[in-house]
């Protein structure tokens, strides 16, 4: 039952007094072997959840920094199978639950029920996809369910409170609250207070489910989210891999280094 | 699947947008949810309100330059010998294309929703043309994403939109195309929603932006029928529209007020890249997969991994992956027909008709158009008339065809 080891992540985290920390890179970025490699560092360095992108050409929510590392993998020939084949490589050796990240056309393509089997045999926690909305994602969530999957709803700053209680009510046990109006890894343009007042409000209409919050985090303003449920790194990561890649460093271990940062401050 | 009589195009999609229960809809990130309501809403209450009809069509007739002359092309007629071939001279209205309906009717709407700045995407760099003139006029803050390669091979239309004080952002990304245009546009909506309207170039993306663009360019029909009546005294019994199609905005426009007439027959023409390559921007005429694309389920041209495909065209107005979700509708309720001319087809054709015409020179998009109606027309009887929407002006591809065909200018 994945569902339950990925709630079991936030429990752990709360028991430690802080917020479990999510980590998002493309899944095969720069390829199959570094991709895994990474994930692999990223969990050594203290990681709760891993959150592995799917990476689409055509999206519409990546920054700049996400679409590189998009580019890099697709380029490089990645396909949906060699993600689920580092995911599965990866569940090998460590329990650290991974969820994916992706885009409708990328499911549609490999087929709803197909993707979900492969989710089923990789050990993939939960999905989350970025352009299909409640409550158009309704029959897709409940398949999820079936699978043992959690299906991830989206959440953000101008979803108005009837919309708001009607995702959480139709929501499994996790929801991702987008911090602020933007791409990814954009500079925060909304306080910290701003967002943990948004984050109480989804915990006060549903107090049971776990809330992630992303877009816009760094390692100078997580500290300021160590009291919500979780919180979610990502450009920055995929920055360092951009980085490392160029000037010849490996990025497992810089990547790595960073989590373990981002760990600490958040524990701090 | 079916079409309802009686109802406009527009609007036959269901609660969800999806017009026959399957194309077009709302696949978008949760962050435009609440701009896409407000706009649907605003849009929904403006169609219905007079003031703001004086006010668009006021700008169409004074601004534009509507009605575009209906004119019967008789040298190519005679040249071609069958059909009587008739054009609908869309580059007429200001600007040289259609775009510029949908460019006044957005920034109208802009304004209506108390914002001060706009952005669009453009592929060909028609509609991002349009959108910063009329942005100049109406004084909106304006910027225009542009594939870094059509900025390169679209330089006129680059400067015009310079020249109106728009901010040209190239986009560098995948394919340094219209779809990478739209994408980026669409991220940039995402950020700015708050404070900037966003202007789809054509009928494609989320529902409403499908709607307000096909609703705009219904401009086109609708003077039409009217000189249409003029010149024969009727509907005619046997008519044929031959319209482009690439995102499908100027066809939607084009056959709008016809739908409901059984007996004209409506074919649109994509762009089947060159002659002997597999790449193309024809997902209707190929039956490419259904997929999601900039918010929308339509035909689009991907791999098996559900990753969208270079596409080729001449044409860089009609060098778009998917097609509007009207035209996905239109194609499986058998209603249109579609089809595609080559990138030399295309070339051939507007040869022909301008030499043919002299005032007629009709863009490398149109010339799609031309280059079927010059593939029926002799087959076909006198008494069938052709019209062709001759939707875009060959002035903004003089280096491409001058090159092509060995021309230094």
């Amino acid at each position: 039952m994945t569902s339950s080891t990925l709630i079991k992540s936030f429990e752990r985290a709360k028991e430690d007094n802080r917020a479990a920390l999510l980590t998002y890179t493309v899944g095969g970025d720069p390829d199959k072997k570094t991709s895994l490699n990474i994930f692999k560092s990223i969990a050594d360095s203290g990681v709760d959840i891993i959150e592995c992108g799917l990476g689409h050409g055509a999206n519409i929510g990546d920054g700049g920094a996400i679409q590189d590392s998009t580019y890099r993998a697709l380029s490089n020939g990645i396909k949906t199978n060699d993600i689920f084949e580092i995911i599965e490589e990866f569940k090998k050796d460590y329990e650290t639950d991974v969820i994916i990240m992706t885009y409708q056309n990328k499911i549609m393509a490999y087929g709803e029920e197909d993707f979900l089997k492969k989710c089923v045999s990789s050990k993939v926690s939960g999905i989350i996809c970025v352009d299909w909305p409640w409550p158009l994602n309704l029959d897709f969530a409940k398949k999820c369910k079936e699978n043992s999957i959690i299906f991830i709803q989206l959440l953000c700053p101008t979803t108005n409170e009837d919309r708001l209680k009607s995702i959480l009510n139709d929501a499994h046990e996790v929801v991702y609250y987008i911090s602020m109006l933007s791409t990814t890894g954009q500079k925060l343009k909304v306080s910290s207070d701003e967002i943990k007042k948004r984050f109480n409000l989804i915990k006060k209409i549903s107090p049971d489910k776990k809330c992630i919050i992303g877009f816009g985090i760094t390692a100078d303003t997580i500290n300021d989210f160590k009291d919500t449920d979780a919180c979610v790194v990502g450009s920055a990561l995929c920055r360092e891999i951009t980085r490392s890649i160029d000037e010849e460093l490996n990025p497992a271990t810089n990547v790595g280094n960073m989590v373990s940062d981002l760990k600490q401050k958040l524990s701090s | 699947m079916k079409l309802e009589k009686g109802i406009p195009l527009i609007d036959q999609h269901d609660e969800n947008g999806y017009w026959g229960g399957k194309f077009g809809g709302n696949q978008i990130a949760e962050s435009l949810n609440y701009p896409i309501e407000e706009l649907t809403h605003e849009f929904e209450k403006l169609r219905n309100d007079e003031t703001f009809i004086t006010e668009r069509d006021y700008y169409f007739k004074n601004f534009v330059g509507a009605p575009t002359p209906f004119i019967k092309l008789e040298n190519l007629t005679k040249h071609l010998g069958g059909a009587q071939i008739y054009c609908k001279l869309v580059s007429k209205a200001t600007g040289g294309a259609h775009k510029a309906y949908n460019a006044v009717v957005h920034s109208l709407i802009c304004k209506r929703l108390g914002k001060t700045y706009i952005g669009g995407d453009t592929g060909a760099g028609y509609a991002g043309k349009m959108l910063s003139m009329a942005a100049a006029k109406f004084n909106l803050k304006c910027k225009i994403f542009m594939g870094a390669k059509d900025v390169e091979r679209q330089s006129i239309n680059v400067f015009s939109m310079r020249s109106y004080g728009a901010e040209v952002v190239p986009v560098n990304s995948g394919s340094q195309t219209l779809v990478d245009a739209v994408s980026e546009c669409m991220r940039w909506w995402t950020s700015e929603n708050e404070e900037a309207h966003m202007c789809v170039g054509s009928t494609v993306g989320p529902t409403i932006f499908v709607k307000i663009c096909a609703w705009s360019t219904a401009q086109i029909s609708r003077e039409m029928k009217k000189q249409v009546i003029e010149e024969f005294g009727e509907v005619p019994k046997d008519m044929r529209l031959i319209n482009c199609v690439g995102g499908g905005s100027s066809a939607a426009g084009f056959w709008n007020e016809w739908i409901d007439y059984d007996n004209i027959e409506l074919i649109g023409v994509e762009a089947g890249g060159p002659e002997g390559s597999s790449k193309h921007a024809a997902p209707l005429t190929n039956d490419s997969p259904i997929g999601v694309l900039h918010g929308a389920t339509q035909y689009v041209i991907q791999d098996d991994q559900g990753e969208i495909e270079e596409t080729e065209s001449i044409s860089a107005g009609l060098d778009y992956p998917g097609v509007s979700p009207l035209h996905c509708f239109l194609k499986e309720t058998g209603r249109a027909r579609y089809t595609s001319a080559s990138d030399e087809e295309a070339i051939e054709a507007f040869q022909l008709v301008s030499k043919n015409e002299g005032f007629v020179s009709p863009s490398l998009e149109p010339s799609h158009a031309f280059a079927e109606a010059i593939k029926i027309a002799p087959k076909l009887s006198k008494d069938t008339i052709i019209v062709v929407d001759s939707c875009g002006d060959s002035a903004k591809d003089s280096k491409i065809i001058a090159e092509r065909l060995g021309y230094k200018i």
